[in-house]
């Protein structure tokens, strides 16, 4: 026992333990090496959709066209400004946590305890506007049909503009009725049936002869393709299969399903993490109020916190740049 | 070790007084360079729509703008500024070199794919 004591001492205590080379203690280290391999994760995702979307180059859906929703200002078409404010939510949570970690550094508990509370707000805000996000995008705005081949057929009048479904077909008499597990075969349901059937489409499309299909195949100056009458015509009578209003992850009226898959599954992880990072948060935030760091002297544990927030951030600049802007 | 930040931006350019002040100007920096992508994004000018390496000059510029982002979130958020060079190439270098690798392979592959798609003759059915 007292060899080894004289040896560590001799050697400047090396691998006496307690050492930081790096100059970071051990559970900031590991919360960085845990960012590595979360960033890796999602660049995995982020890697895929780019993937899929390479891989149907000519035919993805137009961002600009999918997220034009504003809350309480309905039927206005405000592309990325719903983003663009849930993207400066998610930055001034993260000054404010930001300011968290310097006010511990001056072992300020009053100024600790506001900034992590307004941090917990701003993440709230950001998590509430992406489940409005998904809300909206899951209800649909136009409707669509859906061909044999699964593409979308979309409706516009002669100026290009978006015609919704609900503007010209007419639900005609149903006898398709949805079944519920209650009736029929009791292990067996199935989702809501759409409000029109393709024939409704197709009589409502006859009826207004202004109206024209737009595919989802891009022209060469990136605009949808527009189909003449009679092609619109043909299409739909030959090959329209199902009608499609909103997306889910079999169906999309905005194009490839994939669009709606990825979406939901990057942003859902995303959002996943901000929700954590909140319970985090509060789990912090009665530490702080209850003064565990005032007694310990030290508010890393903030910091730590902080660095997993901020990746947060991180990662939503991103998912921001190439799900609505590329 | 934790209070000496160090509180310069733009290598030197802005100099700031306290850490505090320092926080908000990456703050106006970042509000900034997002303003400039809502406004890009928004009025699409037909001016960027030329294709530079197999991109539109817009999609560029809206990579590169986001990487700038990232840069200063993780420098001055994080405070990668404050730490060692061992730490910061550890984490920064290795997670940069496997991005790159693997974007590099799908996006490749992806383009591959389309191509057999758009001109190919394989027959699935036979």
């Amino acid at each position: 026992m007292s060899t080894t004591v004289v040896t560590s001492e001799a050697e400047g205590k090396t691998w006496g333990g307690g050492n930081e080379p790096l100059k970071a203690s051990y559970g900031k280290m590991m919360m960085w090496f845990f960012i590595v391999s979360d960033a890796l994760t999602f660049s995995g995702f982020l890697a895929a959709y780019g993937f899929s979307r390479f891989k149907f180059i000519d035919a993805w859906p137009i961002a600009d066209e999918v997220f034009t929703h504003v809350p309480f200002l309905h039927g206005h078409e405000l592309p990325m400004i719903y983003v663009a404010f849930m993207t400066f939510v998610l930055i001034m949570s993260s000054v404010t946590m930001v300011l968290a970690v310097d006010a511990g550094h001056h072992l300020n508990k009053a100024k600790v305890t506001l900034y992590m509370f307004l941090t917990i707000i701003g993440g709230l805000i950001f998590v509430g506007s992406q489940a409005w996000e998904w809300a909206t995008f899951i209800k649909g705005d136009y409707g669509a049909v859906e061909t044999k081949g699964g593409n979308i057929l979309q409706f516009v009048d002669a100026d290009g503009h978006r015609v919704a479904l609900r503007d010209f077909a007419v639900a005609g008499e149903h006898e398709r009725v949805q079944q519920e597990r209650k009736n029929g075969l009791w292990f067996v349901g199935e989702g809501s049936l759409p409000t029109y059937t393709v024939e409704d489409v197709i009589h409502g499309f006859e009826a207004n002869s202004n109206l024209l299909v737009r595919t989802q195949y891009l022209t060469e100056d990136g605009q949808k393709t527009v189909l003449s009458r009679e092609e619109s015509l043909k299409q739909l009578k030959a090959n329209g299969k199902l009608v499609v209003e909103g997306a889910n992850l079999q169906h999309n009226e905005y194009g490839s399903p994939l669009f709606a898959d990825f979406f939901f599954f990057i942003t859902g992880f995303h959002g996943f993490h901000v929700f954590s990072g909140v319970v985090l948060n509060i789990i912090i935030f009665f530490n702080v109020v209850l003064g565990t760091y005032e007694k310990r002297k030290s508010y890393e544990m903030v910091e730590k916190v902080g660095l997993y927030w901020h990746f947060v951030d991180l990662v939503w600049v991103f998912v921001f740049t190439f799900f609505y802007l590329v | 070790m934790a209070q000496d930040h160090k509180l310069e931006i733009f290598r030197g350019l802005l100099k700031f007084k306290s850490n505090t002040q320092k926080i908000w100007g990456v703050l106006i920096f970042l509000s900034f360079v997002t303003a400039i992508e809502v406004v890009l994004g928004i009025y699409k000018p037909e001016s960027l729509m030329v294709k530079v390496l197999g991109m539109k000059l817009l999609n560029w510029i809206f990579i590169i703008l986001t990487i700038v982002k990232a840069y200063y979130i993780a420098w001055d958020f994080m405070h990668m500024r404050d730490e060692t060079k061992g730490l910061r190439r550890a984490v920064v270098w290795t997670t940069i070199f496997l991005i790159l690798y693997l974007t590099f392979i799908l996006l490749q592959e992806g383009g591959y794919v389309f191509n057999v798609y758009d001109k190919g003759f394989i027959k699935k059915d036979f």
